[in-house]
C-alpha cells in the first residue's frame, strides 16, 4: 500500500470550488481510507503533550470538586441571593454547544445538504461530549451530591417520587433522552466506518473495531436498514434538541425572578444555543483540520457554508435578544429597570459590552467570504462568538440574580478558585475526550464521503470536462 | 388552601411596622429557638447570614434629614408559593395548615427554591453548621440541626404550633387565639409581631389584617403571603 501523499493546504482564494470536488473524484477509495486512517493511527508528540496538559487540568478540577463536596458549597462564590453561579452558567453553555451537532447532522441530512458530509461526525461527537460535560453540572452544583439519586424516579419503600412539576426534572429527562439519542445517532452513522477501520487495522484496534462494527458487511439490506434508521433518528432527534434547551431556559423562566420570567426565553435560548454551537463546531473543525491534516476533506466550501450558517444564527440571535430587551426596556418596571441599568451602565457594563461586541462583530465579519474561508480568521471569529455567548450566560444567570424586588436583598458575587477550576475541568475534559475520540474513530465519515462522490460524474461536453451532480440517496 | 375535617387553620403573622424599632431581638430569639447556625462576620458580610428573620433597614431622605425604616422579613408562608413547584424532590411543600414546610432530610440542595422566592428568605447551609462555644449548650432538642448543603427557612416555629395543638387535642379543645407564640413573637419588646389563625375571623391577626393599615409584601406578585404588614402612622427612629 503506497504512502498517503498529503495535499498541500488548499488556498481557497486560488482554487475554485468545483476543482476541489474534482480532487476527491480523482482519488481511489483506498486512498480516501488511508487519508482518514493515517492521521488517526499516527499522533505526533504535540498531541500527547496536549493530552497530558488537559489530563492534568481535569485532575486538578476533580480535586477542586472533591474539595467542594468535602467542605460544602460555601467554598464556591455563591451567596444569598446569588444562589446559582458559574456552574449553571457553564451548564447552559455546554448544553448550547451540544445543539449544533444535531443541527448539522440531522437537519442538514434531512435537507440533503451535500456539504454536511465530512463534518457530521465531528458535529455529532461534539454533541455527545458537550452533553456529558453539561450533565456534570446539575450534580456538581447540588448541596448534597451524594443524594442526587433522589431525583431519579425509582420505586422505593417510602413511596417518594420526584416532583415532575419542577423544570429540573424535565431537565433530567430531556438531557438523558438527548444523551442516549445523540449517542445512538453517532454510533449508527459510525458502523460502516468501523467496518472499514476493522479491515485496515490490527491488534487492539482490530478487536475494538470488530466489536463496534457489529458484523457489518456492507450488503444492500444493511445499507437500506442503516439509511432508514438514520432517517428516523434525524426526524426524531429534532424535537428533542429543541426541547432540551427550551427546558434549560425554563429553569429560569418559570421562576418569578425579574428578567428571568420571560416568554421569549425558550426560543431565545434555542437560537443562542445554535449560534454558539455552530461557532464552536467551526472552531473545532479548523483546529482538527490542521491537527489531523484533513485539508483535503474539510475544504473552503465547507467552511464557507458553515460560516454562512453561523452568520444566519447570529442574526436570529440578535433578533430574539432585541425583541426581549426592547420589551423589558419599555416595560420599565422598577426592578427590571434597575437590572438593565446595572447591565448597560453599571457594574456589569464591561461584561455587557464585551458580550455585545463579541456577539455582533462576528456577524459583520462573516459577511466576507475571505473571513469564512480563511481558517485563521474563521477561528478567531468563531472563538469570539463563544466568548460572547459565555458572557451572555454569565449576565443572564449571575447578573440577574444580584438584584431582586427588595433592595435589602441585593448581593454581589465573586468567583473562587474552586469554581474556576471546575469550569476549567469541563473545558479540558471536553477537549481531552474529543482528541482521544478523534484518534480512535475515523473523524471524517468515510462512507458518507464515498456516497457523496457517487453523486458526481465527469461529463465531457464538447471539449470541457464538467462535474455533474445526480439526485440520489 | 386545603381543608380537612379536623384541622382548619391558616397560621399567619402580623408585623406592625409602626411599632418595630429594629432592635433585632426577634432575630436573636429565632437563632436560639431554631438552632440557626452563626455564619460569622466574614461570611455574613458576603451575604451568607443564616437568619430566618431579617430586619431590612432602609434609609429615607438625605442627610441630615434621614429616617431609618425597619421591616422584619421572614418566610411569608405563601399560599401560592413560588418556591414549592420548582423543587425536584418535594423537599418543600404546602401543608394543610397553610404552612410552607421545608423537609430538611429530603433537600438535596439545588437552591432552586431560593431563586424562586421573591423575598429571598431561604437560607442555605454553605458549610457544616457551627455553634460557637456557649451556644452548643443551648441547642433546642425540638428542632433538627441541619447538615451542610441544604436549604432552611422560617417555619413559624412549627414545633411550638405542634406542641400547642397536641396539648389542646389532649384536653379536647381548640387552640386558643394567642396560645401559639413563635419565638420572635414572644420576644418582640414593642409587640410588633402578632401570631394567630387567619381562618378564625375573631382572632387578633384576622382583625388586624382587616385594618386599613394592612398590606402584604410584594402582593402584586400573586404569592398570597401569610404575613400581613401594618403601616400607617409616622415612626421616627
Amino acid at each position: 500500500m503506497s504512502e498517503f501523499r498529503p495535499e498541500p493546504s488548499i488556498e481557497p482564494e486560488n482554487a475554485p470550488e468545483f476543482e476541489e470536488r474534482l480532487l476527491l473524484l480523482e482519488r481511489e477509495d483506498w486512498e480516501i481510507n488511508q487519508a482518514v486512517l493515517q492521521p488517526m493511527l499516527k499522533s505526533g508528540w504535540v498531541f500527547w503533550v496536549v493530552v497530558i496538559l488537559l489530563g492534568a487540568l481535569v485532575l486538578w478540577g476533580l480535586y477542586a470538586w472533591g474539595y467542594l463536596v468535602y467542605w460544602g458549597i460555601g467554598v464556591s462564590g455563591k451567596n444569598r441571593p446569588v444562589y446559582w453561579t458559574l456552574f449553571i452558567t457553564t451548564f447552559v453553555f455546554w448544553i448550547g454547544i451540544s445543539h449544533a451537532g444535531t443541527m448539522i447532522s440531522a437537519v442538514l441530512r434531512l435537507l440533503k445538504a451535500d456539504w454536511r458530509r465530512p463534518i457530521t461526525r465531528g458535529a455529532e461527537a461534539m454533541t455527545a461530549f458537550a452533553l456529558m460535560m453539561a450533565g456534570l453540572y446539575p450534580l456538581i452544583h447540588l448541596g448534597r451530591v451524594w443524594k442526587f439519586y433522589w431525583m431519579i424516579p425509582y420505586p422505593n419503600n417510602r413511596f417518594m417520587w420526584p416532583n415532575f412539576q419542577s423544570p429540573l426534572m424535565w431537565d433530567l429527562v430531556a438531557i438523558f433522552t438527548y444523551l442516549i439519542g445523540s449517542g445512538l445517532y453517532l454510533f449508527l452513522a459510525l458502523i460502516p466506518d468501523m467496518a472499514m477501520a476493522r479491515d485496515h487495522t490490527e491488534g487492539w484496534r482490530y478487536r475494538l473495531y470488530r466489536t463496534l462494527a457489529l458484523g457489518w458487511r456492507g450488503t444492500e439490506a444493511e445499507w437500506h436498514k442503516l439509511h432508514r434508521a438514520l432517517a428516523i433518528f434525524s426526524v426524531a432527534i429534532i424535537p428533542i434538541f429543541l426541547s432540551v434547551h427550551s427546558i434549560v431556559s425554563w429553569d429560569f423562566a418559570v421562576t418569578i425572578q425579574p428578567r428571568w420570567h420571560s416568554t421569549i426565553f425558550a426560543p431565545y435560548f434555542v437560537v443562542g444555543a445554535i449560534y454558539s454551537g455552530l461557532a464552536a463546531l467551526a472552531t473545532i473543525l479548523v483546529i482538527v483540520r490542521s491537527g489531523m491534516k484533513l485539508q483535503e476533506f474539510l475544504r473552503a466550501e465547507h467552511f464557507n457554508a458553515l460560516g454562512k450558517l453561523v452568520m444566519v444564527a447570529g442574526m436570529a440571535w440578535t433578533y430574539f435578544w432585541f425583541a426581549g430587551f426592547i420589551t423589558e426596556w419599555y416595560g420599565n418596571e422598577p426592578v427590571v429597570r434597575e437590572l438593565i441599568h446595572e447591565e448597560v451602565a453599571g457594574k456589569l457594563a464591561p461584561l455587557f459590552y464585551l458580550q455585545m461586541t463579541a456577539n455582533l462583530l462576528p456577524i459583520g465579519l462573516l459577511v466576507f467570504k475571505k473571513v469564512r474561508t480563511t481558517p485563521a480568521l474563521l477561528l478567531v471569529t468563531t472563538l469570539l462568538v463563544n466568548v460572547g455567548m459565555f458572557t451572555e450566560r454569565v449576565l443572564i444567570v449571575i447578573g440577574n440574580l444580584e438584584r431582586n424586588h427588595l433592595p435589602f436583598n441585593w448581593g454581589t458575587y465573586r468567583p473562587t478558585w474552586v469554581e474556576l477550576s471546575i469550569v476549567g475541568m469541563t473545558f479540558a475534559g471536553f477537549a481531552l475526550l474529543y482528541m482521544l475520540f478523534s484518534r480512535i474513530v475515523p473523524y471524517v465519515p468515510v462512507w458518507e464521503i464515498k456516497e457523496g462522490r457517487l453523486r458526481y460524474t465527469l461529463r465531457r461536453i464538447g471539449r470541457l470536462l464538467i462535474p455533474t451532480a445526480a439526485e440520489i440517496e | 388552601m386545603s381543608h380537612s375535617a379536623e384541622v382548619n387553620h391558616r397560621w399567619a403573622m402580623v408585623v406592625d411596622l409602626d411599632r418595630c424599632t429594629g432592635c433585632q431581638a426577634c432575630v436573636v430569639a429565632c437563632h436560639a429557638e431554631n438552632n440557626v447556625p452563626v455564619a460569622g462576620e466574614k461570611q455574613a458580610a458576603y451575604g451568607r447570614w443564616m437568619h430566618w428573620i431579617i430586619i431590612h433597614r432602609y434609609w429615607e431622605g438625605e442627610y441630615p434629614n434621614v429616617k431609618a425604616r425597619f421591616m422584619p422579613v421572614m418566610c411569608q408562608q405563601c399560599g401560592e408559593a413560588p418556591c414549592e413547584p420548582v423543587c425536584p424532590v418535594f423537599a418543600t411543600y404546602h401543608n394543610p395548615e397553610g404552612l410552607n414546610a421545608q423537609i430538611y432530610n429530603r433537600c438535596i440542595g439545588t437552591r432552586f427554591c431560593g431563586n424562586g422566592c421573591p423575598y429571598k428568605v431561604r437560607t442555605f447551609n454553605w458549610f457544616r453548621p457551627e455553634f460557637p462555644e456557649p451556644l452548643t449548650e443551648q441547642l433546642n432538642p425540638d428542632v433538627t440541626v441541619r447538615s451542610r448543603g441544604i436549604i432552611e427557612k422560617c417555619t413559624f416555629c412549627v414545633q411550638r404550633i405542634r406542641r400547642v395543638e397536641i396539648e389542646a387535642r389532649a384536653q379536647g379543645r381548640e387552640p386558643q387565639d394567642g396560645e401559639v407564640q413563635p419565638a420572635c413573637v414572644q420576644t418582640c419588646p414593642p409587640g410588633a409581631l402578632i401570631f394567630g389563625d387567619l381562618n378564625d375571623s375573631n382572632s387578633q391577626v384576622s382583625q388586624l389584617a382587616r385594618s386599613r393599615r394592612a398590606f402584604r409584601l410584594l402582593d402584586e406578585l400573586g404569592t398570597d403571603p401569610g404575613v400581613v404588614y401594618l403601616k400607617g402612622g409616622e415612626t421616627d427612629v
